[in-house]
């Protein structure tokens, strides 16, 4: 694009307009060395977050594709701006003149349709192997399943393991084995994102939703709620641990027993009572998403979208703190706006989850 | 009293807004008697009362302020005032507060009224800057920071950048082809009038529990939201309503009142961009007062059309929203464009390069525009297959934009550039718009938009197209256009001092945000996981010297107006038709209808002229005629 337009000057006057062909290669390869320079800086910057699944590698290097040809067109028009500014900015005595009345130049239009035409179709067809690369199936056909359900504010995870089901708070994968989530909402929008597997999409409700991924190193890393669900999306997160096989087997079958208990209806004597608050607390943390919103001191949670559960529920009776869960706009506390906490809680939770939360809290806000 | 009471102006709208609310509850009394329901036993059920309101007191007030006399008058039979153009021209400042049907006046109102709006979403945007600062809460809660993004978007997109863009077109429009008025100047004056209640309304919000699910309004988020939601649900009709009528009135004005010999190929790109623009609005618009109906008709009265639990339809609402909202974004750049060509042609003094091209990739990117619309739901969860012919379509607009570029680029080349302030924020659009460009193509890419979308890097990405191209190219036209506006030059010390602050801070304050979104930082949040707490202050400082940068452009702009040095009539030394008039331009435009006899970017031909005023001699046309553009 820097060569010389080839029609006469018919201002004649200037000398000034035309570019020597030392001068253009000069500025070519000045041009040259700030593209090498800013791709080389470009790729130096420690863009992503850690990977942690073969998911990842794909997309981080289609990005460093992208900014190998991004950073050269940049340059091209920076250096198209910068020099246009440096030698043919208006010097004093030229307030009157004119530049050279070049209307066009069909071939330089043709090459700068064409060229880019190209250099975009190649990307897409690229884009399209990798995007078939990320979603494909694994070649050994195994392949676990996770049904991940987002509600105002917080995620479940329900996992079809041996003969029962079971849900967890939290994200537990073993490495090195592809798992399919089967994605779900119960209210609104929400995006099931680990940044460090790259992958996500919508939960949406009414229809179920689906990517896979592979882990590829152990730790724990940051689920993320990614589309506007209220109030409390800021606090929608949660945390996804990548276990060895053996560790991850040992999680489920200490899940199993877990919630083999609850179903079961309470243990004897007086260890009922503790695994009735243990029962509470696995639905305040877990499918009741409450320890997003609200701070309570006996679950951990730290949440302040709502009150201060361990202040505000001291003086109440079960009575308030059931009818609380079930229609949260009978009281609204001073301070808190209303419509916020989901009014659903009596459909999306048991009843005897709802008891067990209630007894829970009231239990341990004495 | 009386007499005022009658007579259109403010005293009558305030009446007629009393009538409005009494109308509003005695319609909703009325419906509900019928219905056999109770009067109001729980104060809840005063949000139908005020969701009629919205709708209803609005066109009360017009109706108070005179929008409406003169077919209301020609309707029921009675003597309408003589056309005599006796609403033409303003008679003192107080003119700008009633409905005028000089376009000249409206292109103030409009530009003016945008620009309070800029002030008001700019403070927003500083408000949530303020509160993410540092992680954890510090000024706001959710509740209100989620209100403060949803209303800044909204009205920077609905209030400031799609009508500053009609404003500045709305003034030079009609003096660029020749024309003594708009079309329609009655239409004219009720589309700016339409601007204010809706940005009252979205304010207004705030009042109401916040409207707070974002710009996009999601069903079936904003189905659930608090009644804040309707402030923006049936603003956005308002809104979209002036932007539709006066979208009309362009294209008629462009197809019907060109000065002789003002062939297509003879307009000025502005006119070509605005022409391609209206195309957009008329066609793209009604999508989106469908999707807020929708909305709105899912609220109030239980249409059911997005409740998943009767099969309602969650993501259809995503696809109309973003079939107009997708060509929203070229109606808010376009008429930028149009505003570059026009200012870098007279400064470079170089005819436009591949003036033809320019006009086609105008309409190519109007059709295009219409085919990308699904790659904001790649991870929506709607069928797989739609992402790829979306993601090729997108890389594909990228195209006639590259087109627009390079040529600007070659119109640089060999001119005699005069860098003052409407050429550097040209250039800053023309490098910043660029970048805006490559993310969006990089966002094209559907493996690297999953990982993206919802993340700050689509905030990067947003701001560099909508700050570092439109608001730059709208700055440009303002220093551009000023001086014929208002009779009077800016000083040019202060407006490079505006450049240059608010280029360097809208790059501190923007570029970051590409990293902590591909780091993986949320968008609209108001907390964020502590690794980015370094980036976010760093982001907040600059946007607040952003901010400042804008009160030298405020305080250039308020002392030029009131004491600048006068302008001449040209003082660009341009072709254009509307630089041939005084500044600013007499009541009906031209005192002579003028002949264009030429293309309007003929710098560095001998003599050439682009219009002439009264009749051409056949004599002259050829001599002053220039040859075909080369290669256009």
């Amino acid at each position: 694009m820097e060569q010389d337009p080839k029609e006469p000057d018919t201002t004649g006057a200037r000398e000034r307009g035309n570019v020597t062909r030392g001068t253009l290669v000069r500025i070519i390869i000045i041009a040259g060395v700030a593209a090498v320079l800013g791709v080389v800086l470009a790729l130096s910057i420690n863009w992503f977050p850690v990977a942690a699944s073969k998911q990842a590698g794909p997309i981080d290097t289609l990005w460093d594709v992208l900014l190998i040809f991004s950073v050269p067109i940049f340059v091209i028009v920076c250096t198209v701006v910068i020099t246009s500014v440096v030698k043919f900015r208006m010097r004093p005595g030229e307030e009157d003149l004119d530049g050279p009345p070049i209307h066009g130049n069909t071939k330089l239009e043709v090459i700068w349709t064409t060229i880019p035409a190209l250099l975009l179709l190649g990307l897409c067809t690229y884009s399209y192997l990798v995007l078939h690369d990320i979603e494909k199936a694994p070649a050994s056909g195994r392949e676990m399943r996770v049904a991940v359900t987002g509600q105002q504010f917080n995620w479940t995870f329900k996992y079809e393991l041996g003969k029962r089901s079971f849900t967890s708070a939290q994200l537990y994968l073993p490495i090195h084995e592809s798992v399919k989530f089967d994605i779900r909402s119960v209210d609104v929008l929400h995006d099931f994102w680990v940044p460090a597997f790259r992958m996500k999409i919508d939960a949406v409700p009414g229809i179920v939703t689906h990517y896979r991924v592979t882990p590829t190193r152990l730790g724990s890393y940051p689920v993320v709620c990614a589309e506007l669900c209220g109030l409390g999306h800021a606090f929608m997160r949660n945390t996804a641990h990548v276990y060895p096989p053996d560790k991850f087997n040992a999680w489920v079958r200490k899940m199993q027993i877990a919630q083999g208990v609850i179903s079961g209806g309470g243990g004897a004597g007086g260890g009922g009572g503790g695994n009735a608050l243990a029962a509470g607390r696995a639905v305040f943390t877990g499918p009741g998403g409450c320890s997003a919103c609200h701070t309570l001191a006996d679950a951990k949670a730290t949440g302040t979208v709502g009150p201060d559960l361990d202040k505000f529920l001291k003086p109440r009776n079960k009575a308030f703190i059931k009818t609380s869960i079930v229609d949260p706009n009978a009281y609204v506390e001073k301070g808190f706006p209303a419509n916020t906490m989901p009014s659903n809680f009596g459909s999306t939770l048991s009843q005897s989850q709802i008891d067990a939360v209630v007894n829970y809290l009231y239990q341990v806000t004495r | 009293m009386l007499a005022r009471i009658r007579h259109p102006g403010w005293i009558r709208a305030t009446v007629w807004i009393v009538i409005g609310i009494g109308f509003s509850i005695a319609l909703d009394v009325g419906i509900r008697a019928i219905y056999g329901h109770d009067r109001f036993t729980h104060f809840y059920e005063a949000d139908a009362v005020l969701q009629v309101c919205l709708i209803a007191v609005p066109l009360f007030f017009l109706a108070g302020l005179g929008c409406f006399d003169y077919w209301a008058y020609w309707a029921s039979g009675r003597k309408t005032r003589p056309e005599d153009h006796s609403g033409h021209g303003a008679k003192s400042w107080k003119s700008y507060f009633y409905p005028n049907t000089d376009h000249k006046v409206i292109g103030i109102q409009y530009t003016v009224h945008s620009f309070v709006f800029l002030f008001i979403g700019g403070l927003i945007a500083m408000l949530m800057r303020a509160e993410l600062a540092a992680p954890g809460r510090q000024f706001v809660d959710a509740n209100t920071f989620n209100g403060l993004f949803s209303v800044h978007a909204s009205l920077l997109i609905f209030l400031f950048i799609i009508p500053v863009f009609a404003g500045l077109a709305n003034y030079v429009l009609p003096l660029m082809i020749g024309a003594p008025d708009m079309a329609f100047p009655r239409l004219n004056a009720l589309s700016f009038w339409l601007l204010p209640i809706a940005g009252v309304m979205m304010l207004m919000s705030f009042f109401w529990g916040s409207f707070a699910s974002g710009w996009t309004a999601y069903a079936p988020l904003s189905v659930t939201a608090p009644i804040g939601q309707v402030f923006f649900t049936i603003a956005v009709q308002f809104a979209g309503a002036s932007s539709i009528a006066t979208a009309l009135n362009f294209l008629v004005t462009i197809i019907t009142m060109r000065a002789p010999g003002m062939s297509f190929f003879r307009m000025p790109l502005l006119v070509w961009a605005n022409f391609s623009t209206s195309l957009l609005v008329v066609i793209a618009t009604p999508f989106i007062a469908a999707s807020q109906f929708f909305v709105l008709l899912d609220r109030a009265v239980g249409f059911n059309f997005f409740n998943y639990n009767l099969n309602g339809d969650v993501l259809m609402y995503q696809h109309v929203f973003w079939f107009y909202s997708h060509p929203a974004v070229y109606i808010m750049m376009l008429p930028g464009f149009g505003i570059v060509s026009e200012v870098l042609a007279v400064k470079s003094r170089k005819p436009i390069f591949g003036y033809r091209m320019m006009a086609f990739s105008l309409l190519a990117i109007v059709v295009l525009g219409f085919t990308v619309w699904a790659h904001h739901m790649f991870v929506s969860g709607m069928a797989p297959w739609i992402r790829i012919p979306m993601m090729v379509t997108t890389a594909i607009i990228a195209v006639p934009t590259g087109i627009k570029i390079f040529s600007w680029l070659a119109t640089l080349w060999r001119g005699v550039l005069h860098l003052d302030t409407p050429m550097l924020f040209v250039l800053g659009f023309l490098t910043m718009f660029t970048l805006g460009g490559i993310s969006g193509v990089m966002l094209a890419m559907v493996p690297l938009d999953i990982h993206v979308s919802d993340t700050y890097f689509i905030v990067a990405h947003i701001h560099y197209v909508l700050f570092g191209g439109s608001l730059f190219t709208i700055f440009a036209g303002v220093y551009y256009w000023f001086p014929k506006m208002t009779g009077r030059m800016l000083d040019e010390r202060m407006g490079k001092w505006h450049f240059w602050l608010t280029f360097i801070f809208f790059n501190i304050t923007f570029a970051p945000m590409h990293l902590i979104g591909v780091q993986g930082m949320p968008r609209r949040v108001s907390d964020y996981a502590d690794k980015f707490a370094t980036w976010n202050m760093i982001i907040s400082l600059a946007s607040f010297a952003l901010g400042l940068s804008m009160l030298i452009f405020v305080y250039n702009v308020i002392t030029s107006w009131r004491a600048g040095p006068k302008a001449s009539s040209n003082p660009w030394h341009a072709l254009t038709l509307e630089w041939q008039v005084s500044s600013p331009p007499p009541v009906f435009n031209f005192d002579t209808i003028p002949t264009v006899v030429g293309g309007p970017y003929e710098y560095g031909v001998p003599g050439a002229v682009h219009g002439i005023f009264g009749p051409a001699k056949p004599a002259e046309v050829p001599a002053v005629a220039p040859t075909t553009p080369a290669g256009g």
